[in-house]
């Protein structure tokens, strides 16, 4: 399994980015090997459709599951048509997250939010 | 004039300055003339001119529409759209909502799995109100753009005669660039607080950027400092008219009339600015 969990700093102390699209970096995780390492997110200087463009990248990287704190619907339906998961992060330690996964303690992720699209004039 | 037209661009940084105020009124006082509403996402002028014999015309753009026996995912549209309105994981998936119709993507896909077809983006009203020929965009909720709707309006009214007011959406963002870039001349309406200043700047800004001439209109002024007179002052733009802040117009304006058609004493402040702008477009 691949997974992906969008963070601040491409670092292994780093916190988990709020925003999905808009994350300066994306860590992955390959469970198998328990190797990891941190992908730029382009798509976060995008005027508009961050979130379908970050959902394009990981899909690139053949992600089998995202862990974020949230997620918009246009990010959702591109994660989603891939059958990529999507759960919901707990706390703020990207890391532990993994642990948290592995250990089958995280629910997916429901409240899939209607995005902030449109304030990019 | 009689046999030309002159395009007045009125704009401002911010809404809420007295854009709408400031156009409703002037084509009201003008002898006849078009009132143009460009702020498609929150279209109000109507409100005022309560236009009649009114025609409504649906404006539609082009978005992708996909062949899905054709596309072999080779992703070369999710690549050159800048706009990141397609995606591909099983399939491709165009988010219509984000499109902009630039087309790009039925050109690049090699395949020719990509044609175009027609969607609904909003409206476009004519209608009459005494003196005033009136034409109104109106984008649906949740569209990417009102560029489109912007210039189906402005080529409405290109062949009408005598004065044009356009009512500019806020901001300075592309729907207003599209909206002054055939103006004769630009009104920069703004407030006397120092955000108002800030946005009159980004206007200003603008304006230069279109090497189009202008004045200021300073609205809601109350006799104390006002940073935005300051800023006419240090960019030496003209101030064409002050609009006090009172409650007669303000009672006026609230109630959806137009004060130069009721008994508002003060009028003479946009027949006055009427005649500046005749004289500076001359």
């Amino acid at each position: 399994m691949r997974i992906a969990i969008p963070v601040n700093e491409d670092s292994q102390k780093t916190d988990i980015c709020p925003s999905f699209g808009r994350a300066p970096f994306f860590m992955i995780k390959n469970t198998e090997t328990n190797e990891y390492h941190f992908l730029i997110n382009d798509a976060a200087e995008s005027a508009g459709g961050a979130g379908i463009k970050a959902a394009q990248l990981l899909l690139n990287e053949k992600i089998d599951a995202v862990i974020t704190p949230r997620c918009g619907e246009n990010s959702a339906k591109v994660l989603q048509d891939a059958d990529v998961k999507i759960f919901k992060s707990q706390g703020s330690i990207a890391t532990q997250n993994y642990d948290l996964y592995e250990k089958g303690q995280l629910s997916p992720l429901t409240d899939i939010h209607a995005g902030f699209h449109g304030h990019g004039g | 004039m009689a046999d030309r037209n002159i395009k007045i661009a009125v704009l401002s940084g911010k809404g809420g300055t007295g854009k709408t105020l400031v156009s409703v009124n002037l084509a009201a006082a003008a002898n006849k003339s078009t009132y143009v509403d460009c702020d498609v996402e929150e279209p109000n002028g109507h409100l005022f001119f309560k236009p009649t014999a009114v025609e409504k015309e649906e404006i539609f753009v082009k978005i992708p529409n996909v062949n899905k026996d054709l596309c072999i995912g080779c992703k070369k549209c999710v690549e050159f759209c800048k706009f990141n309105a397609l995606a591909y994981g099983k399939e491709l998936i165009v988010f219509d909502e984000v499109c902009h119709s630039c087309g790009g993507c039925v050109l690049i896909c090699p395949q020719k799995a990509l044609t175009e077809k027609e969607k609904l983006i909003g409206i476009v009203e004519t209608g009459i109100s005494q003196n005033v020929k009136t034409i109104t965009g109106e984008l649906k909720t949740g569209e990417a753009s009102g560029v489109p709707i912007i210039k189906n309006l402005l080529n409405k009214a290109k062949n009408e005669k005598g004065f044009i007011f356009i009512d500019c959406p806020p901001g300075s963002a592309c729907t207003v660039m599209e909206s002054i870039a055939d103006a004769d001349f630009c009104l920069l309406v703004a407030e006397p607080t120092v955000f108002g200043a800030h946005n009159l700047s980004m206007a200003y800004e603008l304006v230069k950027v279109f090497d189009k001439p202008c004045a200021a209109v300073l609205n809601k002024t109350t006799g104390e400092y006002n940073p935005s007179e300051d800023f006419c002052g240090k960019y030496g733009i003209e101030i064409f008219a002050k609009i006090p802040f009172d409650n007669e117009l303000g009672e006026i304006n609230s109630n959806g009339k137009i004060a130069v058609r009721e008994n508002y004493s003060n009028k003479d402040l946009f027949y006055d600015l009427l005649v500046k702008i005749k004289e500076a477009v001359k």
